[in-house]
């Protein structure tokens, strides 16, 4: 680790301007990621801006057809919410299957997407929801936010504040889990909603993305064997030591399954 | 008082310790005016270095010193020495590169070491250490044992232009050829025994202190067996008076092997600490251990099984090439030949065997003894083979390894160990009662009804213990001694205090040995203290490896405990007015045979200290002895490892739902300690067959797993809750009849989940899969057989 200065601001104002005038400053969150990375020497900030302190980043709420969540909300507080657990149980159980104890008691919603690991599982279910990003300037809908590997649609100074869920009809979460890692080896986020069907898979390629050939079987009919013969090309997805493209691309299919399985069943 | 103590599943004494924080680990140890070492590590895996500038560097704030290979060179600071030499097929000694502790103008794996800065703070260190301008020629490199031998691969050492230590083999070769040619049924696999990360909890860790007072050294060192490091240290590398030199390897937090050698680190900071007069620290990072401590395993290997038609089997070929890394680690050379080749008689009357093994170099991380070391290799090569053979030949698996186990004790194998004990069939027979074989097939139905496929695996293990007699050792090129040393000091109020040379890592010595010491001298554990690990404390002992610990260590202490008893006796004898040949000894009372006359080692003990009563004329003051022990055999445990797994078919996925370990291992000295022992090793053997694999690029020789991200370590959530229990042959040889425990669970386990894994698939016809088996590997060999029927 090298040396940096630290800020602790109370205000998202006063975030944003450490921000501004640091042009080497990052902003810290949870810490999940970042922190181990300036251990190894990967990153060398100048300047950390820690958003630990402000309220107005924190919170969940259930209000009608969407529930708001925090950036600064702990994965812990999403798998714990009865509020996540009314509206979106699988949001829930998603959070609840990230990384260990220790990572879920410190990682955040907000600190998630802004990185935008591409085996994270939080960005298949704020694309596989069709969720909208708030940040300090604006809103941003998650189609347009993901846009590559590790890179996202916030801009310098700009600051993830909270994400709006749409209440779907049925959503879930399947997971094929790295066994290094734990991170996402595929996983695939399936909901269906007011008129649309969503399928959004991480882990498997540069960057979360939708199968929208699966959405179109299943917005013609949302159960699993629909999907028995559709496969996301291997051609693009990620192949290293842990899976080829091509086994990750049967996994897909077989996690998509498994996901309108689970959400057929309300599991 | 008098209860037995052995036996019994008495809680480990050093466990408050470890829990309370109150542990005393390297990384602890603070010494006034302490300094910090980082190390410049080679980022290439193989290139020349044109020059290295540490202007830059040396001028960087808090900065005491830096070295590089040509300041220890001028210094004249040997290599890193081999211990153990063999003697090729054709007499040749090995190929003995030299292992300078900072390379000499080339470096060979990536991590290899550069040069070291020492500086006020770790962070002055590691920031120095980037100012060091190293200019390298890189050169392409070689990362497989299975490229290094072909024409063109890039070579490491000038004195082995083909890569190659030594071409080694053991065995009849005319004889097992000649039983090929009449075999009825041949059985051949050619497979990887993958290469592992060692992985200890606490990392590599030195502090180095010279007081130039009394021209000496202390050393702490995460280490197995600190008199060895120090006389390899002194007498091969520093050139520094033995006495001179105190090596401590305090609490450490596990080993596995890879504390057991003497490296560059420990060696390169104890130099420096004279150089700069200042205590230096260094404390691997995980990422260096990942890259810099020994590597295990690591072989390709051919076998081929010839049996009759009964399913006897007639003799056994094994090819193998044994990856040893860039250089050669301490005891590199003889793991895949004195540990390896000579296991392969499994628990199996095979009349002829011949192995052969090519060591090779290649641009990795050093590869010596791992958990098991050489033992899981010959398991694998065994245990795979006999599988395969029985659904070959259509003979049950259990009944096919029934007809050809050995029964009649002692038992020479064709491949130079005596068996003393054994009773394969017993533990055979208590395994498959344990995992309920008989109820198998209904769950195999039930699984598939779930559409999961379920499979059984066996594995009926041999390895060899407290690696023995030094003379033999010694006549086949091992360097060292293989005994052990313990010293009892029986304290003037009746307590005691045992040195042993054995070195506790994790293994519980501090309680099983006081086991021992109680039941004989008849009192509560808690009187009796177990120092290990100084060479300043205890006599010159051998350390722990290769589950020695209370086969040899044990016994030396029994050994010294038997001299108490004799001197206690002469002593009980003037006390008691009594003839010495009258007095009886039993757990702490000597006892006037017939007579209710007795005192008891306490008071044995203060008439020794105190000796106003005592016979001075006869026998000297004190009641302190000392023993080495030297084994006159290896220990023989052996077991059945029963795995039942279940695979997804769709995912390949495999999960493990029963494991059950019947093991031998002779009397047992704490049952609770034992059990720990194997659920370590069976969650090591497990994780070889299924999630571990040291992965280096082979064409950058970059390390792909180096860190937990990419290397997979076995979790909790991985394993089933084991079943284990014990078959007790008691060892012949020594006198507490033990065998030993620590490496069994990784020696068995491998091959019988793989073997699980072939009987779930078999029906799919899938012969063989490679480790780990990946839930992409699963897959693909389902894919693969399903592609060749259909092209069928």
């Amino acid at each position: 680790m090298r040396a940096f200065d630290y800020h602790r601001p109370a205000t998202l104002k006063e975030a944003a301007s450490l921000l501004r005038k640091n042009e080497n400053a990052r902003a810290l969150s949870g810490g999940q990621s970042l922190i181990p990375a300036l251990k190894l020497r990967l990153a060398a900030p100048a300047a950390l801006v820690d958003l630990g302190a402000i309220e107005e980043l924190r919170g969940i709420k259930l209000d009608g057809a969407v529930l708001t969540v925090g950036a600064m909300v702990r994965h812990s507080e999403v798998a714990t919410s009865r509020d996540v657990a009314i509206g979106i149980p699988a949001l829930a159980r998603l959070a609840e299957d990230i990384g260990d104890r220790q990572v879920r008691n410190m990682g955040t919603l907000g600190g998630a997407l802004a990185n935008n690991d591409p085996a994270a599982d939080y960005p298949a279910a704020v694309l596989g929801l069709g969720a909208t990003i708030h940040t300090n300037k604006r809103a941003i809908a998650a189609d347009k936010f993901f846009l590559g590997l590790y890179e996202t649609a916030l801009k310098r100074g700009e600051i993830i504040t909270s994400v709006a869920f749409p209440l779907p009809k049925r959503a879930a979460y399947a997971k094929f889990a790295n066994p290094a890692s734990r991170f996402a080896l595929v996983g695939v986020f399936v909901s269906e909603g007011a008129g649309s069907v969503r399928v959004a898979v991480t882990g498997a390629a540069p960057c979360v993305f939708r199968a929208k050939d699966m959405e179109k079987k299943l917005a013609a009919n949302f159960a699993p064997d629909v999907l028995a013969k559709v496969r996301v090309p291997p051609d693009g997805l990620n192949s290293d030591i842990h899976a080829s493209a091509e086994y990750r691309a049967h996994l897909i299919t077989v996690m998509a399954k498994r996901a309108v399985a689970a959400a057929v069943a309300g599991k | 008082m008098n209860a037995p103590v052995i036996g019994q599943p008495i809680k480990r004494k050093e466990d408050y310790r470890f829990l309370t924080g109150s542990g005393m680990y390297t990384d602890d140890v603070t010494l006034p005016g302490q300094t910090y070492a980082y190390f410049v590590r080679s980022p290439h895996a193989h290139a020349t270095i044109r020059s290295i500038d540490v202007s830059k560097a040396r001028a960087a704030p808090g900065v005491i010193a830096i070295f590089t290979g040509d300041d220890l060179a001028r210094a004249k600071v040997g290599g890193l020495p081999c211990g153990w030499l063999i003697t090729d097929v054709n007499g040749q000694p090995m190929k003995e590169p030299p292992h300078p502790p900072l390379a000499q103008g080339k470096v060979r794996y990536v991590g290899d070491h550069v040069a070291v800065v020492i500086a006020e703070t770790l962070n002055q260190a590691k920031d120095a250490a980037e100012l060091v301008d190293v200019d390298y020629a890189t050169l392409p490199a070689v990362v497989n044992a299975g490229d290094a031998r072909k024409p063109g691969a890039a070579v490491l050492h000038d004195i082995a232009p083909d890569n190659t230590c030594y071409v080694w083999a053991l065995g009849d070769k005319a004889a097992v050829d000649r039983a090929f040619a009449g075999a009825d049924h041949v059985t051949t696999l050619e497979f990887t025994n993958n290469r592992l990360i060692p992985n200890a909890i606490e990392p590599r860790a030195a502090v180095a202190q010279y007081s130039r007072g009394d021209d000496a050294y202390t050393l702490y060192v995460a280490n197995q067996n600190p008199h060895v490091e120090r006389l390899l240290m002194t007498a091969f590398v520093l050139g520094l008076p033995e006495h001179k030199v105190r090596v401590i390897a305090p609490d450490v937090g596990g080993g596995f092997g890879s504390k057991i050698y003497l490296y560059a680190e420990e060696t390169v900071i104890t130099w420096a600490a004279k150089q700069t007069g200042r205590p230096i620290k260094w404390t691997a990072e995980r990422s260096e251990s990942f890259l810099s401590d020994a590597h295990g395993r690591d072989h390709l290997t051919k076998a081929e099984l010839a049996l009759d038609k009964n399913g006897t089997f007639l003799a056994m070929r094994v090819i193998t090439t044994a990856n040893m890394g860039a250089y050669l680690s301490t005891f590199a050379s003889c793991i895949p030949t004195i540990l390896y080749a000579t296991l392969l008689a499994g628990q199996y009357t095979t009349p002829a065997i011949y192995c052969q093994v090519t060591a090779v170099f290649t641009n990795t991380a050093p590869v010596d003894a791992y958990r098991g070391a050489g033992r899981p290799e010959a398991t694998y090569v065994v245990e795979r083979l006999v599988d395969t053979a029985a659904r070959e030949t259509g003979i049950d698996r259990a009944e096919i390894r029934r007809r050809n186990f050995i029964t009649q004790f002692p038992y020479q194998t064709p491949v130079a160990l005596l068996y003393d004990t054994g009773n394969y069939e017993a533990t055979l027979a208590e395994a498959m009662k344990l995992a309920d074989v008989a109820g198998f097939e209904a769950r195999r139905k039930q699984a598939e009804d779930r559409g999961k496929l379920r499979g059984l695996g066996y594995s009926t293990y041999i390895e060899a213990c407290g690696l023995a007699p030094s003379n033999v050792a010694g006549s086949l090129g091992g360097r060292a001694g293989l005994f052990e040393a313990g010293e009892v000091r029986v304290h003037p109020t009746g307590t005691v205090t045992v040195f042993t040379g054995s070195h506790s890592h994790g293994q519980g010595h501090e309680t099983t040995f006081a086991q021992v010491v109680a039941d004989r001298l008849g009192m509560p554990v808690e009187n009796i203290d177990i120092v290990h690990g100084d060479t300043g404390r205890i006599l010159f002992g051998m350390g722990t490896y290769g589950s020695r610990s209370i086969a040899v260590g044990g016994t030396a202490i029994v050994k010294a405990l038997d001299k108490i008893v004799a001197k206690g006796r002469k002593i009980a004898a003037h006390m008691l007015e009594a003839a010495e040949a009258d007095i009886e000894f039993d757990r702490g009372n000597f006892k006037v045979a017939g007579t209710d006359k007795s005192v008891t080692i306490g008071q044995v003990a203060f008439a020794a200290y105190v000796p106003h009563n005592y016979p001075l004329d006869k026998l000297e003051p004190g009641l302190n002895e000392s023993a080495f022990y030297d084994p006159t055999n290896f220990t023989f445990p052996a077991g059945s490892h029963l795995c039942e797994v279940e695979i997804d078919p769709e995912t390949g996925q495999t999960r493990i739902v029963n494991f059950t370990a019947v093991d031998d291992f002779g009397k047992i000295i704490n049952p609770m300690i034992v059990e720990g022992q194997v659920h370590g090793g069976l969650a090591q053997g497990i994780g070889q067959a299924l999630l571990e694999a040291c992965v280096y690029d082979p064409e950058s020789g970059q390390l792909l797993t180096g860190t937990y991200m990419d290397y997979a370590l076995p979790r909790a959530d991985d394993l089933p809750s084991f079943r284990v229990a014990t078959k007790e042959t008691p060892c012949t040889h020594n006198p507490l009849g033990v065998k030993g425990c620590g490496e069994a669970g990784a020696i068995g386990a491998p091959a019988a989940v793989i073997n699980a894994i072939i009987d779930a698939l078999a029906p799919l016809g899938v012969r063989d899969i490679e480790m780990p088996a990946t839930a992409e590997r699963v897959w693909r060999a389902m894919q693969n057989t399903r592609e060749l029927k259909k092209a069928a």
